[in-house]
């Protein structure tokens, strides 16, 4: 997250003629530059994640006690719904797209993504969308109130007209979404540097490119799902009312085949990250990492095939659920395989604790909790008491937070250095890590207690038994959201290139093509294909 | 990195200790239940639990082992392993073995408790926006389950009681030894009907049938709520239980059909005698906050673009008997649903009395449950 | 870059593939539903009954060692203004052996309505073995105002209906058709 260099003279060598851009507005608007696109995803994904974060703490603020004390029911479930769809689709898949529009082209050794016209558009339509979605605030009846999940009648039948809204912007960014994988799929095949074989390619592209595989494959299956719930509210379809032969039950069935997989779209990209910063600081190669190419794309593969985990309560014969359970429960070996690589590779290194590789030890440890709760829900028996209550809410905040976002916040630390040319403010970093490690947990952990002990999720108000732990999960909440301001100026002052200048090879142990070019990296890298051996 | 350590050994403590020191004041655990299969269910997710415990345990210790031994500051010089086809097997086949482990009891309790042949009784339990209503197959018993928490504790106007939020004004009752059988539908949009202790959670899809069971053998009082987002208020609709001896199930259910046809022989005695406005008025409120206000709210200006509002506009101030039929009826397609089986036709008759005199509405009209009685008839 | 001339043609193929895999899956999605349908068919996953007469097999043997209890229940949905309830409440017959129960229905308003009773059978498996040879469920039903009608369905339990099975419960959701093209968020206004 910064922006790009504006005096790129003084740090480049051989490419003068192509160093000429544009400034002022018009670089950012009509920017065919991968490091221009990747600066503004990843701007675009903090300011979102602090809108989807803000809504977090009006749910946590209504649910510090019990009673109704801030919001009407009504427009608590219009948090939760719109927190849930900021946070999924305009914070953490625009972070990954940035994130590979950067590093893809510098990993691989390529000049520029090879879409660029594409790559500008595929971003621009995003805030259009989020700007449809955000506006329906003004509607008569507010935002969307049906979780994100939109289940069928209630988002059809049931709802207020800013479904309309709702739909109109999930197709813009899924088209953006299917652009950005297009790009990516094409950057990885055609681009790469002479001797870059595939086994040779960074885990963060190989994961990020299995990821843009499976975008294409379930981001029109939503496309057409929404499509189903507009036309069933409007255009007197039935596919998902009892009324004219359609099944609610169904939308479920269509609404997981994308879910489920994008679950692992938001997942994979980590893994890449993660592989990329520990063996840096543990100064020894990736253990086995033929075996982790594998365990992504089975993972990857496996995800069509247990989409109905989701779905255990809604009443399914004997045979569908022991299926569902058994491929779910199948998933927990490729995972564990990820997570031993990641242990062994410290296993006998030499390792240093910079704030990337700090959270990306986090990562492993929380996002293993995460995975570990995760096998506890697939088993069908057990699922039916922890289905739709917090015990869920913990576990998918804890691979999607502590996961994910750790792994982002990995992301920025380790190659902020190369985007700004500048070390970030060692201090802060650090103060951001400790707060946001322990205030997570604050956040996220006792919600596990809560949920076994029977609190319903998507409810603004709850019995009291439940009440101390709500408290706690509450100043969690705020510790956890106040703290991410901190990363917030560590990345400012980084930007505004307040700090030391950072080599062209800031991490010792740090492997790949990004640290073979200057920092920070010039407006044009590669135009001459570097030669990997 | 002591830090670390510390506090993981610490919150890992917290984690076992906590249930022990805090059991009867503060539940941090899933309920064990009253039924064999909810005692099945607790064992397998303490099976389970205590597997991943231990895996996590292991993979920690060697992950936080390395980071206190392996670091640079020690000044030790990094290996250059990168992989071993044996570890790499091993770490894999003896994952899925643990999984095998526990996909077996996993199998058994499921197939358990998809078995619902040999029911003593059915239920049929429809969810609606956002009450339960009760229908006994097996005898003439049908009524609605409202949340019986007052208003006043919701908003903090009044001490919330202990079993604030999860307390009904008619719950369900069942005999303890019977294999009690429910079908569970929905009106409107779905629901989820969950009782902890029994460890039944199944969703009301509307215009389908679910099916669960559940065999209780300690009468008493269990507690659970909706679980799946209906709506506005998604967590205002809960579920009590009454397990009853058998004997005394028989005498309940003998009184409540007793009382069923009272009410009905009641209501026609009544239809005939006229009420003043006042009364109507007075018993119209109460009807109006029980069941209309969720929507309408107290003051009847509803929530603009989702639930109408009744004062000075719609049914409330235009034709008479439209208003009667959209409370008889409901109007299909939108979250109003029918109350014919649910409120007297006097209760009706006063709701819809209230609801045109009140906010200023003042049509004048009186509506007795004769009218709502000739409606129902077709008399228009 | 003289190395990007063969690339971009590379591209454009790799697109086309790409955007023909993203129309493929959006078709599939919608494929999806016709899917479903069929697999609820052929294994009972949603509980419906077949919307087509079954014939009875006259060769079929009745087997008098079970006997299984079917429970009847109707409903009307919201603003269907109609009486609509079965004979009897549920009853109890050898598989194999052909039955009809008689529904009767009653619309209490001074309009005509057009309405459609949807099946459903718990549990869902036992939807597979419940042959229906006529039943009033497979039209639409038009009742004008006032009107009362009885209306027959006839059915037989598969003699392989699983052994587990002692107890079945159909019932019927009467839904309003008339208006069935209506525009539905239309309505909550209307209800003002």
């Amino acid at each position: 997250m910064s922006t790009v260099v504006t005096d790129t003279h003084s740090a480049h060598d051989a490419h003068d003629h192509h160093d000429h851009k544009p400034t002022g507005i018009k670089r950012w608007l009509f920017t065919t530059n991968h490091k221009d696109i990747g600066t503004m995803y990843l701007w675009f994904s903090f300011l979102m994640f602090l809108v989807g974060g803000s809504m977090a703490l009006m749910i946590r603020a209504e649910l510090f006690q019990p009673g109704m004390q801030l919001v009407d029911p009504h427009f608590f479930n219009q948090m939760t719904t719109m927190h849930g769809v900021i946070m999924v689709f305009g914070a953490v898949m625009p972070a990954f797209v940035g994130l590979a529009n950067w590093m893809i082209p510098l990993m691989i050794g390529a000049p520029d993504m090879a879409l660029p016209r594409m790559n500008n558009w595929s971003f621009w339509i995003l805030p259009f969308a989020f700007l449809i979605l955000l506006s329906s605030f003004l509607m008569p009846g507010g935002a969307p109130a049906f979780g994100w999940t939109f289940y069928a009648p209630l988002s059809t039948t049931y709802s207020t007209d800013s479904t309309a809204l709702f739909v109109f912007s999930m197709h813009i960014m899924g088209m953006s979404s299917i652009m950005g994988a297009i790009n990516v799929i094409v950057t990885i095949m055609n681009m790469r540097a002479p001797g870059m074989t595939y086994m040779k390619m960074p885990l963060f592209v190989w994961t990020w490119f299995i990821t843009a595989f499976l975008l294409i494959a379930v981001m029109p299956v939503l496309a057409g799902v929404v499509t189903m719930v507009l036309t069933d509210k409007y255009f007197g379809t039935f596919f998902f009312d009892a009324a004219g032969g359609g099944d609610p039950v169904l939308f479920q069935h269509l609404f997981w085949f994308f879910g489920h997989p994008e679950v692992y779209i938001m997942i994979l990209p980590s893994f890449g990250i993660v592989s990329a910063i520990i063996p840096a600081f543990a100064r020894k190669p990736l253990f086995g990492y033929a075996s982790m190419v594998y365990a992504t794309a089975s993972i990857a593969g496996l995800s069509f095939l247990v989409w109905a985990h989701h779905m255990f309560t809604t009443g399914m014969p004997t045979f569908a659920s022991l299926f569902f359970m058994y491929m779910t429960m199948l998933i927990a070996v490729p995972t564990g395989v990820k997570v031993f690589n990641w242990v062994t590779t410290m296993w006998r290194g030499a390792m240093t604790f910079e704030t990337p590789m700090l959270f990306a030890i986090a990562f492993v440890v929380l996002f293993t909790i995460g995975g570990l709760s995760g096998i506890m829900l697939a088993i069908t028996p057990v699922d039916y008491q922890y289905h739709d209550t917090y015990f869920v809410v913990a576990h998918f905040h804890y691979v999607l937070v502590s996961g994910a976002v750790f792994s982002i916040m990995a992301a920025a630390y380790y190659w902020l250095p190369k985007w700004s040319g500048v070390m970030y403010d060692d201090f802060l970093s650090k103060l951001h890590f400790w707060a946001s490690l322990i205030s997570v947990n604050i956040l996220f952990f006792p919600m596990h207690f809560v949920g076994l002990a029977g609190m319903p999720r998507r409810i603004p108000d709850y019995a009291l038994q439940f009440a101390d732990i709500n408290a706690i999960v509450s100043v969690g909440g705020f510790l956890f959201g106040f703290s991410q301001l901190i990363f917030l100026a560590v990345v400012v002052k980084a930007a505004l290139k307040k700090g030391e200048p950072a080599p062209a090879k800031p991490w010792e142990g740090a492997e790949g093509l990004e640290w073979t070019v200057p920092s920070p990296a010039p407006y044009h890298t590669f135009d001459v294909p570097p030669q990997v051996k | 990195m002591k830090v670390r350590l510390t506090s993981l050994l610490l919150g890992l403590l917290a984690l076992f200790a906590t249930p022990l020191a805090y059991a009867d004041s503060l539940q941090l655990n899933m309920t064990r239940g009253v039924t064999d299969i909810s005692q099945r269910v607790y064992n397998l997710h303490m099976l389970v639990f205590w597997i991943c415990v231990v895996i996590g345990v292991i993979v920690f210790s060697v992950m936080f082992w390395s980071i206190l031994r392996h670091r640079k500051s020690r000044g030790v010089t990094p290996a250059k392993f990168h992989d071993n086809v044996k570890v790499e097997i091993a770490w894999t086949v003896i994952p899925f073995l643990i999984l095998v482990a526990m996909a077996v009891p996993a199998t058994t309790t499921l197939l358990k408790m998809d078995d619902t042949s040999d029911s003593d009784m059915s239920v049929l339990i429809t969810g609606s926006q956002w009450r339960w209503h009760y229908s006994y197959l097996d005898y003439d018993i049908e009524y609605m389950s409202n949340l019986a928490t007052p208003r006043e504790q919701i908003y903090g106007r009044l001490p919330r009681t202990e079993n604030y939020l999860l307390e009904v004004d008619r719950p369900l009752v069942i005999p303890t030894g019977k294999k009690v059988r429910f079908l569970i539908t929905s009106d409107d949009v779905i629901h989820s009907w969950w009782v902890p202790e029994f460890a039944v959670k199944k969703d009301a899809n509307p215009g389908y049938i679910n099916e669960a069971w559940t065999r209780v053998d300690q009468p008493g009082i269990y507690r659970g709520q909706c679980a799946e987002l209906c709506g506005r208020d998604h967590a205002f609709m809960p579920v009590v239980v009454i397990a009853k001896d058998p004997e005394d199930f028989e005498a309940w259910a003998r009184s409540e059909e007793q009382r069923l046809a009272d009410r009905r022989a009641e209501e026609e005695r009544l239809l005939a005698m006229e009420m003043s406005k006042e009364e109507l008025m007075e018993m119209g409120q109460q009807v109006h906050m029980s069941y209309c206000a969720a929507c309408h709210q107290p003051n009847g200006q509803g929530v603009p673009g989702v639930f109408p509002g009744l004062v000075g506009q719609g049914i409330a101030v235009n034709d008479k008997t439209a208003h009667i039929d959209v409370v008889w009826n409901g109007v299909s397609g939108s979250a109003m649903q029918s109350f014919r089986n649910t409120l007297t036709m006097r209760e009706i008759a006063a709701v819809v009395t209230y609801q045109r005199n009140a906010w200023g509405n003042n049509t004048g009209d009186v509506v007795q449950a004769a009218d709502v009685h000739n409606f129902s008839q077709g008399n228009q | 870059m003289n190395q990007q001339q063969p690339k971009r043609q590379d591209n454009s193929r790799v697109i086309t593939r790409l955007l023909a895999s993203v129309m493929i899956m959006f078709a599939f999605g919608f494929a999806l539903v016709p899917l479903y349908e069929k697999f609820c068919e052929i294994t009972g996953f949603n509980g419906r009954t077949s919307s087509k007469a079954a014939t009875a097999d006259s060769g079929m043997q009745v087997d008098q060692s079970r006997v299984i209890t079917v429970e009847f229940h109707t409903r009307v949905s919201r603003g269907v203004p109609w009486e609509f309830r079965p004979e009897v409440r549920s009853l109890r017959l050898h598989p194999g052996e052909v039955k009809t129960v008689n529904f009767y229905v009653e619309n209490k308003t001074n309009r005509d309505v057009v309405a459609q009773a949807l099946p459903s059978v718990a549990p869902g498996e036992a939807s597979l073995f419940l042959n229906k040879t006529e039943c009033f469920c497979f039209e639409n039903q038009p009742l004008a105002a006032g009107e009362t009608a009885v209306m027959p369905m006839q059915f037989y339990l598969d003699p392989d209906l699983p052994d587990h099975v002692h107890r079945l419960t159909l019932s019927y959701m009467m839904y309003d058709l008339t208006e069935q093209a209506r525009p539905r968020t239309a309505r909550v206004e209307r209800s003002e």
